[in-house]
């Protein structure tokens, strides 16, 4: 590996996956036309339900620990939120390979272009990248390793929390109050589009995103819930205006207690 | 028909290298540290947005004097460098050493094979960690490099800024101790250097996983105070 020199005319400005290409080191994200194959390589690993919410500070976002192969539980404790940089987290559902692969390499961008350019990509210049990110892999989505991210961040300039949520053709749509996706995103959605006030607390707004979750798995199979003979529970992390920060996992186990006592005392079903 | 002339290869090498010192000399010092929690850079610099000392990856800062555009692009190539490194293996596999001597051959070709030589001397810092002590590679215009592990001095009258630095220089020395005796170095007894003068960053060991950091405005201010 020699010190990457280039000439004006060719150089890749702050643009990593650009610098990745020209060096010859393989990105992970194919540069169109991926290789060949009948739709479906059979059982790959597959992450599931993800959400975001706004709450009065910044947003929550969360997500469970399962990975699925086909039918077969294949990983109990994977990782599915992470922050993107100092004040965005990025969140994934689909084939967890490509999709970790994809936030590796949208967390370098991000600090490549804030090292190269000496300023921070503004909260929508960060969103469109990972938009461009999922379009490239559209080759391999059609291939049924689609890679869907949630996008959450704290918008310096406008001091609010704001998410997006992408499809697989990379596009982006920005969602006033909450967002969820994976196969359990439409009961996760439900349930915090039921519990959602404008403006809530933090608090309030971390309880609501582990009870979507909690509802997530209890409807949908690929979705795992909190498992407290292991002791694992779902990722948290909040993103406010003083950056990206992780809920402890013994807040987000002690939450899930009261959660379902309070359920019990109010006579509804755990 | 004109006769090419014919030069001597120490002639042309001296040449080249007065061309580069003087370049490197026209511009202002700078003053790298190590101190209790880190290490400091310091360098006379009256410009907020065009830096001479910056961020190349978790632990590992880069700082140039000379000219800007040759320093910059060579910052540039060190942070796509760290950061293709890091995205191929690992994080923790991107080490200042490799850079620095990356730097170094590069100075050195064009040193000898481009028509100009690169008016530049540049220092690649290293946070060190519980197994490895805080380094600082000094490399100059022709490619020489040097590892230091107390401070280093960078630019024109090095001499008389490192006698200095040498004199007040102790180990485990606290931030702001630091910061003013290197500010007292860099200015000399003749000249007083205002916080507007100075561009200071450190890599600190409690700043995270990116250890580099600006100190400006209040907070240097106090410092300086």
């Amino acid at each position: 590996m020699g010190l990457p020199v280039f000439t004006a005319a060719e150089d890749p400005g702050p643009d990593f996956v650009g610098l990745l290409r020209r060096t010859g080191v393989s990105s992970g994200v194919p540069a169109g036309g991926a290789a060949g194959g009948e739709p479906g390589v059979g059982p790959v690993r597959h992450g599931t339900t993800v959400v975001a919410l706004r709450y009065a500070e910044g947003v929550v976002m969360a997500g469970d620990r399962r990975a699925t192969e086909g039918h077969a539980i294949a990983h109990r404790a994977m990782e599915k939120v992470f922050a993107a940089d100092r004040f965005s987290a990025v969140a994934i559902a689909g084939a967890a390979g490509p999709a970790v692969e994809m936030v590796r390499l949208f967390q370098t961008q991000l600090e490549h272009y804030e090292k190269v350019e000496g300023v921070v990509l503004s909260l929508e210049g960060k969103a469109n990248q990972l938009g461009q990110m999922v379009r490239e892999h559209l080759p391999m989505a059609m291939q049924g390793l689609a890679v869907v991210p949630l996008f959450a961040g704290y918008d310096l300039d406008r001091q609010r929390g704001r998410i997006f949520n992408y499809d697989v053709t990379g596009g982006h749509y920005e969602e006033t109050e909450h967002s969820a996706t994976g196969s359990g995103g439409r009961d996760a959605r439900t349930t915090v589009k039921l519990g959602y006030r404008v403006g809530m607390p933090r608090d309030e707004a971390v309880e609501l995103a582990i009870e979507a979750l909690y509802e997530a798995a209890d409807e949908d199979s690929a979705t795992g819930g909190p498992d407290l003979v292991r002791g694992i529970y779902p990722l948290v992390a909040t993103v406010t205006a003083l950056g990206f920060a992780s809920v402890p996992e013994t807040e987000v186990a002690e939450r899930f207690a009261t959660l379902i006592d309070r359920r019990r005392s109010e006579g509804r079903q755990p | 028909m004109t006769m090419p002339y014919y030069v001597a290869p120490e002639q042309v090498m001296k040449d080249r290298a007065e061309y580069a010192q003087k370049g490197i000399a026209r511009g202002r010092s700078l003053v790298a540290t190590t101190f209790d929690d880190g290490i400091l850079v310091v360098a006379e610099n009256p410009s907020r947005s065009l830096h001479k000392v910056s961020e190349i990856y978790d632990r590992i800062a880069f700082a140039g004097v000379g000219k800007y555009n040759e320093f910059d692009q060579l910052r540039v190539s060190g942070v796509r460098h760290a950061d293709t490194k890091g995205y191929a293996y690992s994080r923790d596999d991107v080490d200042a050493r490799s850079l620095a001597n990356l730097y170094a051959q590069y100075l050195g070709q064009v040193f000898t094979h481009e028509m100009k030589p690169l008016e530049v001397e540049i220092l690649v810092a290293e946070l060190g960690t519980d197994r490895k002590p805080d380094q600082l590679y000094h490399i100059a215009y022709e490619g020489t490099i040097t590892d230091e592990d107390r401070y280093a001095v960078l630019g024109g009258e090095t001499q008389a800024i490192a006698d200095r630095m040498e004199r007040v220089w102790h180990d485990g020395w606290g931030i702001s101790e630091a910061t003013r005796a290197v500010v007292g170095a860099l200015g000399g007894p003749d000249r007083v250097l205002e916080p507007k003068d100075l561009e200071v960053a450190v890599l600190a060991r409690g700043n995270g996983r990116r250890t580099f950091r600006r100190i400006e405005d209040a907070e240097l201010d106090s410092l300086l105070a």
